[in-house]
């Protein structure tokens, strides 16, 4: 383990950018996202959340997948280049850093997607262990340890000292080119992990949301929660807006457009959003006509579908974004509850 | 190009008025032949740039060596655009996608009812064909197909130049409303099954507007075929085909990926969300 | 708030009991103080499930165009100033007068769950805590009302609310530019702030039309990121109430407010002051030629 003292961590930002881009979280107009890198810029490294997740940096929310001139009947096809840019991002917490588990089974499974496969093998990711879970937080309930992020390289801050460990042969590589910056830690990094995983248990523990039951959603039961009279309650006040899908570290469905840019035409995807009312729509009508098609959607989705599809693993991470965004505040913990309960209740 | 999302480019070679608003489009690979192999019942996305792409039925048999068709009722911006085109537009293809129907699995050696209403016909087209060409392969075939008028009968010249010219594969045909010109059959697809009583042996393969599925299967129901022997077809909106933009799914299944072919038994397990 | 919401109860369950009303357009009690969520109580058992507290910010007039086409009559809870947004969309004859009942609420000023995350209440002021909307009252007068509940009303005397539209004036074209590209680049395309808006209340939108050329969940360059939000305020001029929903819903805190307060002080500037919602079936300047009128070039002058 190595460490540098949180004071020196413009010199560490300075040594990360200057061969390679570097994003972390970034405060701009009041909010926390995840930005590129520069020494005029405000970082947030400890803010408790960012806005958006970092999902976006190895899938982001608009990108040109190809290119095409017409000419009278034909056609040209401009392949666009895949992304080949290394970059680290930083400040990557541990229920962020198991979307991109989740985002993998989904991009890297057969057919594997080639953009999202170079963004991922282009980038370093290096997680900070969580010290200050907020109460819409519920990572504990998927069995993600906060003060344990996975990672190529894990971080955590204590008593203004940031302890740096590499975990992978990525993370080696990247910690071995900081050269001098980094310090031994020695055994008493050890002792303050020791402290700082007990300190971060108790505040876990201690929130609204620990022992969040999941047990009811098994894709067994996938009919018997489609067909639930409660989600007509849940979803009718739903603005069917995409704050949720886009917040969301998981939320992965995409578009797929043309646009014509004056000299062709970009063929690009873009998050997409279940609750859109064009999403299933077709010349003939949709599937899901209203907004509790839709809502019911994204929540069977993610609590069962994906599962069912994944061995289990859900589309959720509890990183509590939805918590935090949702502007009629009905988010994935209420139908957790509502629909977690015995049917009668 | 190993990306899912890139498509290769194809030459309209041939466009068939079929009825007044169905065009059968031949499309071949730049150099002959055609872009890639398929099933019957797969499926691939066609595109023009600037206008849209979207999943068709491939409806040409696998057997048919020189191009691939595709038959496709002008419903939309794509289609209609589709429709104005002419033959030697270029045109954008991807694919092939999804299950097909189990041609060489479950309906092997069996006795086939086609059961197709209007542009139905198209996904069946290329099973009815391919099970022509192996004929061997397949017990006795029988195919009802019926649209709102004799206008409207997709592949009407083939069906009678060549499917009611085979031995041992019976055609019938019906439209909803009598008409002039028209001795054959008046009536619904759905009751047009009671009527003819068919024997509850073999597959079905089924596939039409939602509402026709629906009755289908209910006549096929009372004369004791079960939800095992049918098969049908699902639409739903897609945009990438290979299971990842996340729109095409009922409950758990991908219609892009594990259909568009489905068993109704195993269709009737998954919510009714299609 | 606890007094308020029992009243509003009771009051519910009378108009409940005697048929005159089918269903109740409230709050719905969350898992903790900050974050009820609007809803239809359908009958008495479901009402149990109701409240009216201090984080009741959300305006619910645009879920009358919803109800409108129910059957019977449905009782809304009305703020102040919600009240706004009720009458214009009466105006607009997108909510049927004769299918609601309008119970007035009093408001003390609606709290931020943001500002109050962690914080110990009985620190500070309420105005620390308040919705950024709060700040700039209308005051407690309803505009609208089948029936008033009183109550304690917010004492605050209210902030200009065009304090910072001058303070944009003020700038240079370039730095206007940057200051709202600044803003605007952190749009998500989540579309909160049209969903959520009582002005926008197409039946379809034109950014949901796949054949429009603009997509509604991406911004494919600059320009349409910065104009989404333009065309919006220019669609809802003259019918914006002002109830500042758009920047309390937006995620990434983009105040959208400013735009259209914006096109409320041009309006008040050229045509004399208007408050949209003011009163039912009143008309807007904007669509209500007067030969009077200023002409545009007029408008122009002086702008940069």
């Amino acid at each position: 383990m190595k460490k540098i003292a949180e004071n020196r961590l413009p010199e560490l930002y300075q040594a990360l950018s200057a061969e390679r881009k570097l994003y972390l979280p970034l405060e701009e107009g009041g909010v926390v996202g995840y930005g590129l890198y520069s020494p005029e810029k405000k970082t947030a490294l400890t803010a408790p959340s960012t806005v958006k997740s970092p999902k976006e940096l190895f899938f982001p929310q608009v990108e040109g997948v190809v290119n095409f001139q017409m000419q009278g009947k034909n056609i040209d096809i401009l392949p666009i280049e895949m992304p080949k840019e290394d970059f680290v991002v930083m400040g990557v917490r541990a229920c962020d850093v198991r979307s991109f588990d989740v985002l993998d089974r989904v991009f890297l499974s057969d057919p594997v997607d080639g953009y999202y496969a170079a963004r991922r093998e282009h980038g370093t990711i290096v997680s900070l262990a969580c010290d200050q879970p907020q109460n819409s937080c519920f990572c504990e309930a998927f069995g993600i340890d906060a003060a344990a992020p996975a990672g190529d390289v894990r971080c955590f801050i204590r008593e203004g000292v940031l302890y740096w460990q590499a975990l992978t042969d990525k993370g080696q590589a990247l910690t071995d080119s900081l050269f001098g910056l980094l310090e031994e830690a020695g055994p008493a990094g050890q002792e303050q992990q020791e402290a700082f995983t007990a300190e971060t248990k108790e505040k876990l523990q201690a929130l609204p949301y620990h022992g969040l039951d999941l047990s009811a959603f098994t894709p067994d039961r996938l009919g018997e929660l489609f067909h639930d009279p409660k989600w007509k309650k849940l979803s009718q006040a739903c603005l069917g807006c995409g704050s949720c899908t886009f917040v969301c570290p998981t939320c992965q469905c995409y578009d797929v457009r043309d646009f014509d840019t004056g000299h062709g035409i970009q063929r690009y995807r873009c998050w997409d959003s279940c609750m859109y009312s064009d999403f299933t729509m077709m010349a003939h009508g949709t599937p899901r006509p209203t907004q509790l098609e839709k809502f019911r959607q994204r929540f069977m989705h993610k609590l069962v579908y994906f599962p069912s599809n994944n061995e289990g693993m859900y589309s959720c991470v509890g990183c509590g974004r939805c918590v935090r965004k949702c502007p009629i505040h009905m988010h994935i913990v209420k139908v957790i509850k509502a629909l977690g309960g015995k049917k009668d209740e | 190009m190993s990306e899912a999302l890139i498509p290769m480019l194809g030459v309209v070679t041939a466009i068939r008025q079929d009825t007044p608003d169905v065009k059968t489009f031949r499309v071949e690979a730049l150099g002959g032949g055609k872009c890639f192999e398929h099933m019957p019942g797969q499926c691939a996305m066609l595109s023009i740039p600037g206008v849209g792409e979207a999943m068709f039925s491939i409806t040409s048999s696998p057997t048919v060596k020189e191009y691939m068709e595709f038959s496709i009722k002008k419903c939309g911006c794509l289609t209609d655009w589709l429709h104005r085109m002419d033959v030697g537009q270029q045109i954008l293809i991807r694919g092939p996608y999804g299950n097909g129907f189990p041609v060489e699995g479950e309906l092997k050696g069996q006795n086939l009812l086609f059961i197709a209403g209007g542009i139905g016909l198209a996904p069946l087209r290329s099973v009815i064909n391919y099970c022509r060409h192996y004929r061997q392969n397949y017990g006795n075939i029988q195919i009802l197909y019926g649209s709102r008028s004799k206008d409207d009968l997709v592949d009407y010249q083939e069906i009678l130049d060549e499917w009611m010219q085979d031995e041992g594969i019976k055609v019938y045909l019906t439209i909803d409303r009598a008409q002039e010109g028209w001795d054959g059959h008046v009536g619904f697809v759905p009751s047009y099954v009671e009527e003819l009583g068919f024997d509850p042996q073999g597959k079905v393969l089924v596939c039409g507007p939602p509402i026709m599925i629906k009755f289908t299967l209910q006549s096929l129901e009372k004369l004791g075929f079960t939800k095992q022997q049918v098969f049908t077809t699902m639409e739903l909106r897609m945009k990438c085909g290979v299971g990842k933009c996340g729109r095409c799914n009922i409950g758990d299944k991908y219609v892009c990926k594990d259909g568009p072919v489905f068993r109704f038994d195993e269709l009737s397990e998954l919510p009714d969300e299609y | 708030m606890q007094g308020t919401a029992q009243l509003i109860l009771e009051r519910a369950r009378e108009l409940m009991q005697s048929g005159q009303i089918q269903r109740v357009l409230g709050w719905e009690k969350g898992e903790f103080e900050h974050d009820p969520t609007p809803a239809f109580f359908e009958s008495e058992e479901e009402l149990q499930n109701f409240c009216y507290n201090d984080y009741c910010g959300a305006n619910l007039s645009k879920y009358l165009i919803a109800a409108s086409k129910l059957e019977g009559k449905t009782l809304v809870c009305i703020k102040p100033c919600d009240s706004y947004s009720l009458n214009q969309l009466i105006t607009e004859h997108r909510v049927n007068r004769e299918k609601v009942f309008v119970l007035a609420v009093p408001c003390p000023g609606m709290l931020d769950p943001v500002k109050t995350e962690g914080k110990d209440l009985s620190q500070g002021e309420r105005k620390d805590y308040l919705l950024d909307k709060c700040l700039c009252c209308k005051g407690a007068e309803h505009k609208i009302a089948d029936e008033t509940i009183e109550g304690p009303s917010l004492d605050l005397a209210p902030e200009d609310r065009f304090a910072q539209v001058r303070e944009l004036e003020a700038l240079s074209p370039q730095e206007r530019f940057d200051f709202w590209r600044g803003e605007l680049s952190r749009c998500i395309r989540c579309n909160a702030c049209r969903n959520v808006c009582p002005a926008c209340s197409c039946v379809k939108c034109v950014f949901d039309n796949p054949n429009s050329g603009v997509s509604s969940k991406a911004s494919a360059d600059d320009f349409e990121e910065n104009m989404f939000h333009i065309i919006r305020a220019f669609h809802v001029a003259g019918r914006c109430t002002d109830c500042g929903e758009c920047s309390r819903v937006c995620p990434q805190r983009i105040p959208l407010h400013l735009l259209n307060r914006k096109f409320i002080a041009d309006i008040d500037e050229l045509y004399g002051e208007y408050q949209a919602g003011e009163e039912a079936e009143q008309r807007s300047p904007l669509v209500n030629y007067q030969t009077t009128d200023k002409e545009p070039s007029d408008a122009l002058k002086g702008r940069g």
